[in-house]
């Protein structure tokens, strides 16, 4: 099936004023590639019965966010990154007497659930705050059961011990019928919000923010929004951590931070 | 947008790759001339993992510009590009790159359909695909997208591949332009820069 770009756009009209989600800066192509995609799962003859169903069903439009961002993610996601939180970003923070964290666009919370473990092990969980937002209510859900497929835990385990975890990394859950479910301890320190990086402003300052392989779903200008919102809401010497493809180097903010020797992680001069 | 103005004025290659495509790329590159007003990009299966060591590899096998891609990176002429590892590559109309971290696709990200797909829409006619060794069938898909937009399917003769199953089953399934050998492939690529 094929989509032409002013149908795309046509759509995007619609969701957006009909339900105040606006996606009209969200990268073309990958928005393109998830449209046709949802398509074929969801068996449309063609493109103007999908905006039919998107205009007449509030139902539908739950299920059109839900398949067209992308909400893949894992616990640990490479190991270096967390090595480098844990042997030389936490010892910093571990000299607040408080420490807020947040995870922008978390979506099912993987990242946020390998910060609180890591934060656990350092002996600071109890004096930090995990924020975890996403535009997304049904993957916060999630977030708020922590509760993962069990076939994943053997890759989360052995990304985990990579990072330098040294634990047995099975002591983190419960398994019962096919499911993991973290300990409580961990999410008693997360607190869940949904937060559109698109359309919402800072709300707090933190000392670390998080928000890994989302700006890439987004287009340069829409990049630089939600880069600025990240510098209004970080303290000075806060960090700020991208995915391992993303860069601030097409960004106004660059000149205020300094990326540190290897990871995608920048720390605010001013 | 300034890479506006850049738009229909030169031609991309993009190489899709899976098992025994390295070395075709070892014997490849070195054939290249240097001053192609083309812009290549390399999609390569590889393992897993954030190695960028990829690219300083292939680095030394040309002395065209090659590199890694950063999401948002734009596309220009006498430059390689290599898709980095565990990420989809996007190309945007307006001739940047975009990754895209969204499910496996042919059981690989970066999936060779999903960037032929891409720049067959981007590219049209502009574009050239070229579908190397490999064990799987990734990539024919993504080259009928890319003739269906006028753009040039080219599969390495199965003969001269380590893997030939993945040039096969495109030659076998779809029209094919042409079937090249590798000394082939990179003549067809020099003759594109005289164009």
């Amino acid at each position: 099936m094929t989509i032409e770009d002013e149908e795309i756009d046509l759509l995007l009209n619609d969701v957006f004023e009909i339900y105040g989600y606006d996606f009209t800066s969200y990268s073309r192509a990958s928005l393109k590639r998830r449209i046709i995609r949802l398509c074929a799962l969801d068996k449309f003859p063609s493109f103007a019965e999908l905006r039919y169903r998107i205009r007449s069903e509030e139902d539908y439009l739950k299920r059109f966010v839900e398949e067209i961002t992308v909400n893949v993610t894992e616990m640990f996601r490479d190991p270096s990154f967390y090595k480098v939180l844990r042997t030389d970003i936490l010892p910093i923070l571990g000299t607040k007497p408080f420490i807020r964290i947040w995870h922008a666009g978390c979506s099912t919370g993987e990242e946020v659930f390998s910060m609180a473990i890591m934060l656990h092990e350092a002996n600071l969980l109890k004096k930090s705050l995990l924020y975890a937002t996403d535009l997304n209510p049904s993957v916060l859900e999630k977030v708020r059961k922590g509760i993962f497929p069990l076939t994943q835990m053997k890759q989360y385990s052995e990304n985990y011990i990579a990072s330098g975890g040294t634990k047995d990394f099975s002591t983190y859950y419960t398994a019962n019928y096919g499911q993991a479910k973290l300990n409580q301890e961990l999410s008693e320190k997360i607190i869940i919000s949904t937060h559109n990086l698109v359309s919402d402003g800072s709300f707090n300052e933190f000392d670390l923010i998080l928000c890994r392989n989302v700006l890439i779903y987004f287009d340069k200008d829409l990049q630089e929004r939600a880069l600025k919102l990240f510098d209004d809401s970080l303290g000075t010497l806060g960090f700020l951590a991208l995915g391992s493809k993303e860069t601030l180097k097409f960004s106004t903010i660059q000149s205020r931070f300094r990326q540190l020797d290897k990871e995608k992680i920048w720390k605010k001069m001013i | 947008m300034e890479e506006n103005d850049l738009k229909n004025k030169f031609k991309v290659v993009v190489i899709g790759g899976s098992a025994g495509s390295l070395s075709v790329l070892f014997e490849m590159l070195p054939a290249l001339r240097t001053d192609l007003s083309i812009a290549i990009i390399l999609v390569l299966h590889r393992k897993n993992s954030a190695d960028s060591s990829l690219s300083a590899l292939l680095s030394t096998k040309t002395l065209i510009p090659t590199r890694e891609v950063e999401d948002k990176d734009p596309i220009l002429p006498g430059n390689i590009y290599l898709a980095p590892a565990d990420y989809h590559l996007l190309i945007e109309k307006d001739y940047i790159f975009s990754l895209d971290y969204s499910e496996k696709v042919n059981f690989s990200r970066p999936s060779l359909d999903v960037t032929f797909e891409s720049a067959a829409d981007v590219f049209g006619p502009d574009l050239t695909a070229i579908l190397l060794s490999g064990a799987n069938d990734d990539g024919t898909e993504g080259l009928i997208a890319v003739k269906k937009t006028d753009g040039f399917a080219i599969a390495q003769k199965p003969e001269s591949a380590q893997m030939p199953f993945m040039p096969q089953h495109a030659i076998s399934n779809m029209e094919i332009d042409l079937v090249l050998d590798i000394k082939g492939i990179s003549d067809f690529i020099n003759s594109l820069a005289t164009h």
